[in-house]
């Protein structure tokens, strides 16, 4: 067996930092006893210490950015939450994971969600909130059983509920499965879903932070943002900041998925790079290469293997041309239809899709309708730059950011892979073996063995 | 099946029924617990719906009646928001809703030929129901298990890296009443009985948080690595000869 040579330079001991992770693989992790064991609840201690606007100042100081695809700073988020206002304040905890790609927060929630728990209790303690709630995607039940599982634990043990550890604080936390649409984890159609309407998203400003929840002061954060927090609190944010880079400090959980020999979990700092994932865990499958990749789940735009060096952080991703994202690492090797991939990808925007504005309800439409016929060998030289035109109206004129994201596979596929769009054109189909690009097409004897 | 009313031009259509008056009490208490839980009623909307779909396995224009009146909204309000979202089933169908991941990375991996072969195996097409009522099919989209890939979920329980054969298999059992196991979740029960579940109701049953263990195979190989436990070497193409990616496999835990 071969093992690149960079393996030797880089030890994967020293390219990764479980830290969420850390402890995944005992046998019962998801339970509190568990989470003790590691630790758990200390940074709460330390926060229940501290007032609230010290607790806001050294998540601020630490860099944590948020984790759910913007990279927007966490700490500044909560500073925004206007004080002494009167009004009651909300946290609502973003675990509607549905982007293209994305599958970091529903193995974390599976496997700890008491790190999530842990860091509500101290947001809320930082924000003055009394009420949070997490908006879990209805479709991920193991998760939502084991959330259940741990409120009930946290409620039990007195980490919620009234008078948290003889703090004086109280709080009350729900669990909430949302019922199957994308758009709502975009933040104010998540509010508006929350609030039992259709999830649509809501003019900004005002912003949540002004006018969120019930139009009082909330903060939406992803889950692996407040998971984030805890460790934060722990081990101080001079240990966060030696991860990563000035402007993206700290850990996070990369996501690797698609055409490579390990897909799963990766937790390391912000700024490695794919080639370190990849030389590590093993690279693409055996006797294929890299074509292209999304960095950051299927909104933002792809990169090829050009791009391996990129250090995957905000500004290293973003001066590449794309976005860091979720940090879901989509790998698709040489046996895969760009076409094909763009086309679905594109079905699913404008299935998901709200409806609200024009720009993205009728592009999307015609995009896959265009897609489609070219996929099929049934389009025209002239469809590439109306399909450029089209998602040029989309981006950048929509109403939310689901429009940008239905642009990007679009344009960055016809900047990268424009000679393939042609070939389908010119040669009236897809040149490419679906077959190939199986997780079986190298196992002809799986079937018997599985 | 449904007995949808023939067009009617005009002429309203009649109030649907109301539950039977123990159903309807039960019901009620039930959703008296769900509105406690919100600071406002309206926001119970969404988990009251699912609990109308567990009591009847999809939403019905009873269901959404009973949804506006104990939240004081219209049933047109109600319809509005329960056509909004895709796990509201608008019939009735299969006890087992088997849900093939057909978002790009799924697709190219294999679901697209696990949800060709199934159509096939079964006779049906996209949101149809066996003839038995035991399995509807559905292609659905990305379900945050892409390190997996080809995902298929069962009443939403995972069933991980899936091929048209296992995919075939699966089906089979539960046509025959046999038990399938997730790869990730619990032992499977009755689409009614998850829907409760997202209406807030824990799962009840003995062994169902625990089940299939702390995370999966594929949710622990950074974590492997960074621990020294699997030698670069060894995970270099895991796929020839083995299914398990991952040196281990899945027997471990
Ligand atoms: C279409 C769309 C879908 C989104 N989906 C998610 C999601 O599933 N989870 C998430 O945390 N953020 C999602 N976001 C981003 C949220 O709007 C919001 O920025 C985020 O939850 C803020 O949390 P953070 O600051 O902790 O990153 C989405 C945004 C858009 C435009
Ligand atoms: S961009 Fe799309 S999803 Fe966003 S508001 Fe407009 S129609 Fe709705
Ligand atoms: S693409 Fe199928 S689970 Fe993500």
């Amino acid at each position: 067996m071969t093992v690149a040579a960079a393996i030797n330079e880089t030890s994967p001991e020293k390219v990764l930092a479980p830290v969420l992770s850390a402890f995944w693989d005992e046998p019962n992790s998801w339970t509190l006893e568990t989470y003790r064991r590691h630790g758990g609840y200390e940074g709460l201690r330390k926060a229940l210490a501290m007032a609230p606007d010290d607790v806001i100042a050294l998540v601020k100081d630490s860099g944590l950015r948020g984790r759910g695809g913007a990279g927007f700073p966490t700490g500044m988020k909560w500073q925004f939450i206007p004080q002494g206002d009167g009004k009651p304040h909300y946290l609502v905890v973003n675990a509607d994971e549905s982007e293209p790609g994305t599958c970091k927060d529903i193995p974390l929630l599976f496997a700890n969600p008491h790190s999530l728990l842990e860091g509500i209790v101290i947001a809320c303690h930082a924000i003055r909130s009394n009420q949070a709630f997490i908006y879990l995607r209805g479709e991920v039940v193991p998760v939502l059983r084991r959330l259940h599982h741990a409120v009930a634990e946290a409620y039990e043990a007195g980490y919620l509920g009234r008078n948290v550890q003889g703090s004086g604080f109280d709080l009350e936390l729900t669990v909430h499965a949302g019922a199957g649409a994308y758009i709502c984890g975009e933040e104010t159609a998540l509010l508006d879903s929350l609030e039992g309407r259709r999830g649509q998203p809501r003019l900004r400003p005002p912003f949540p932070a002004v006018a969120g929840l019930y139009a009082c002061p909330t903060v939406v954060n992803n889950v692996e943002s407040i998971a984030s927090v805890p460790a934060i609190l722990t081990r101080g944010k001079d240990w966060f900041r030696s991860m990563g880079s000035e402007k993206s400090p700290g850990f996070t959980l990369y996501s690797l998925s698609g055409h490579v020999a390990n897909p799963g979990q990766y937790e390391g700092p912000l700024g490695i790079t794919l080639r370190q994932l990849l030389d590590i865990s093993g690279g693409m499958r055996p006797g294929h290469r890299l074509k292209f990749w999304t960095p950051g789940g299927s909104s933002t735009p792809l990169l090829t293997d050009e791009h391996l060096d990129v250090p995957l952080d905000y500004e290293g991703v973003g001066a590449a041309g794309s976005m860091l994202g979720t940090k879901a690492l989509q790998c698709f090797d040489e046996t895969t239809c760009v076409v094909r991939a763009v086309a679905r990808w594109t079905e699913f925007y404008a299935h998901e899709s709200c409806g609200k504005c024009t720009p993205c309800r009728e592009g999307t439409y015609w995009m896959v309708q265009l897609l489609r016929d070219i996929e099929a060998g049934k389009g025209r030289s002239e469809d590439l730059d109306k399909l450029l035109d089209i998602a040029d109206n989309v981006n950048g004129k929509s109403f939310c950011a689901l429009g940008d994201g239905a642009a990007s596979p679009i344009f960055s596929s016809l900047k990268y892979f424009r000679e393939e769009y042609e070939r389908h054109i010119t040669g009236q189909g897809c040149p490419f073996d679906p077959a190939l690009s199986t997780a079986w097409a190298h196992q002809p004897h799986l079937e018997v063995n599985a | 099946m449904t007995t949808e009313p023939p067009v009617s031009l005009g002429i309203p259509e009649m109030p649907p029924p109301d539950y039977p008056a123990e159903v309807r009490a039960r019901l009620e208490a039930d959703a008296r617990e769900v509105i406690a839980r919100y600071p406002d009623s309206r926001s119970a909307l969404l988990p009251l719906l699912h609990l109308v779909q567990a009591e009847e396995g999809y939403v019905s224009r009873t269901g959404i009646r009973f949804c506006a009146q104990l939240l004081e909204l219209t049933t047109a309000e109600v319809t509005a928001v329960s056509t909004f979202y895709t796990m509201y089933r608008r019939k009735p169908s299969g006890e087992y809703q088997v849900g093939v991941c057909t978002n790009t990375l799924c697709a190219v991996m294999g679901g697209d030929a696990i949800f060709e072969a199934l159509q096939e195996h079964l006779g049906i097409g996209n949101d149809e129901t066996t003839e038995d009522g035991r399995v509807t099919l559905q292609h659905i989209e990305c379900n945050a298990a892409c390190d997996y890939a080809p995902v298929v979920m069962v009443n939403w329980e995972f069933f991980d890296n899936q091929t048209p054969e296992s995919a075939k298999r699966l089906v089979d059992d539960l046509r025959a009443g046999r038990a399938a196991q997730p790869t990730r979740g619990a032992p499977l029960c009755t689409y009614q009985e998850t829907a409760r579940m997202l209406a807030g109701f824990p799962d009840t049953r003995t062994g169902a948080v625990e089940a299939t263990g702390g995370a999966g195979h594929a949710s622990l190989v950074g974590l492997r690595l960074a621990k020294g436990e699997t030698a670069p070497g060894r995970i270099v193409s895991p796929r020839e000869g083995g299914i398990a990616p991952g040196a281990g496999g899945e027997g471990e835990e």
